[in-house]
């Protein structure tokens, strides 16, 4: 089987960003032959969550969530995860030229042919919203015939009232068991009891819930 | 981290006072109180590495505590303390955690950057 995406980049700005909403159709890709670079922003140093019971604290966290995100990165098969060293939360009062210069470097050493991040103004964490923005800067800055297709997640409240239904739906059913280990991989963040225990296939109400993955492609 | 033990602390808070420091100060209802809950009102706020140097400084309350530190132009104030990192020697890491295990407020004085 011969994808027709070779080349993805990924660039959300939280280590579990991606595990949710992206994990099984990253998976399908690199099953498909793809390549995948997902560069994250940040190593989620402020994240409010510590563990059940906590083992990180606000000095460990950084550390623990990259192992975490590294982990995460294997189950689901990706290739190339690049740190780009910002600091959670601060994305949106980032320096833009700095921000989206990194972003416009590695669309034009990668090329890739499809990306994948926040919708801006519908992703709720600010700094969703600023990652989206900046990435879709960036491709703004691409001749219009080098424009990767930019596939993005959204999630706010009241969200399809401005943008519509998602044009992209992708069945991750078969790549439950990467989705399943990528969220797990995450676990000073979550603890979601419907995946606990070693199931062997996952239950109805984990396929209904897990099971598609929807993007909103990006109009330049 | 394990509960906080008044007396332990307020001993690392007396050893700390009259440095140079550097100061962690946050807290925070998470990015995503409204969005799971309208009727929340979304606020965090933190300062890192704020250079500080208290003269005075105290740990009080029956828990979750509140530490009041004194400096030459005014307060540091937290309240919501439960737990601290006893592994640590040299710095002095204070956090808030609720009932779920999420961190409200944390509380961190050391002597180098954070």
């Amino acid at each position: 089987m011969e994808s027709t995406e070779r080349k993805i980049l990924v660039v959300l700005p939280h280590p579990d960003d991606e595990c949710f909403g992206l994990s099984g159709t990253l998976s399908k890709h690199i099953r498909e032959g793809g390549y995948v670079t997902y560069a994250c922003l940040t190593l989620g140093e402020m994240g409010r969550n510590m563990g059940v019971p906590p083992f990180a604290n606000r000095v460990t966290l950084p550390r623990i969530r990259k192992e975490e995100l590294e982990l995460s990165c294997r189950t689901i098969g990706i290739q190339d995860l690049r740190l780009l060293g910002f600091h959670d939360k601060t994305i949106e009062f980032e320096d833009k030229e700095l921000l989206d210069g990194k972003i416009l470097e590695l669309l034009q050493t990668l090329r890739p042919s499809l990306v994948y991040t926040f919708y801006p103004g519908f992703s709720v964490h600010p700094d969703h919203d600023a990652c989206g923005a900046a990435v879709i800067r960036a491709v703004e800055r691409l001749p219009e015939a080098d424009r990767p297709v930019v596939h993005c997640m959204a999630f706010s409240r009241d969200h399809e009232q401005y943008i519509g239904k998602p044009d992209v739906a992708v069945d991750v059913k078969p790549f439950l068991k990467q989705k399943i280990a990528s969220i797990q991989a995450h676990r000073s963040q979550f603890q979601v009891p419907e995946l606990q225990g070693n199931k062997k296939q996952p239950t109805k109400e984990v396929e209904e819930r897990f099971g598609t993955e929807r993007f909103w492609t990006y109009r330049f | 981290m394990q509960p906080i033990e008044l007396g332990e602390i307020q001993r690392r808070i007396d050893s700390l006072k009259n440095q140079d420091l550097y100061l962690h100060l946050e807290m925070t209802t998470g990015a995503y109180a409204a969005h799971w809950d309208s009727t929340k009102h979304p606020a965090a706020t933190f300062v890192t590495n704020a250079a500080v140097r208290y003269t005075h400084g105290s740990i009080s309350g029956a828990g979750p505590y509140r530490v009041g530190l004194k400096t030459e132009h005014g307060w540091i104030y937290s309240e919501g303390l439960t737990h601290y990192e006893e592994t640590e020697t040299e710095r002095l890491l204070l956090a808030g955690h609720d009932s779920q295990g999420k961190l409200v407020v944390a509380l961190q004085l050391s002597g180098q950057p954070f």
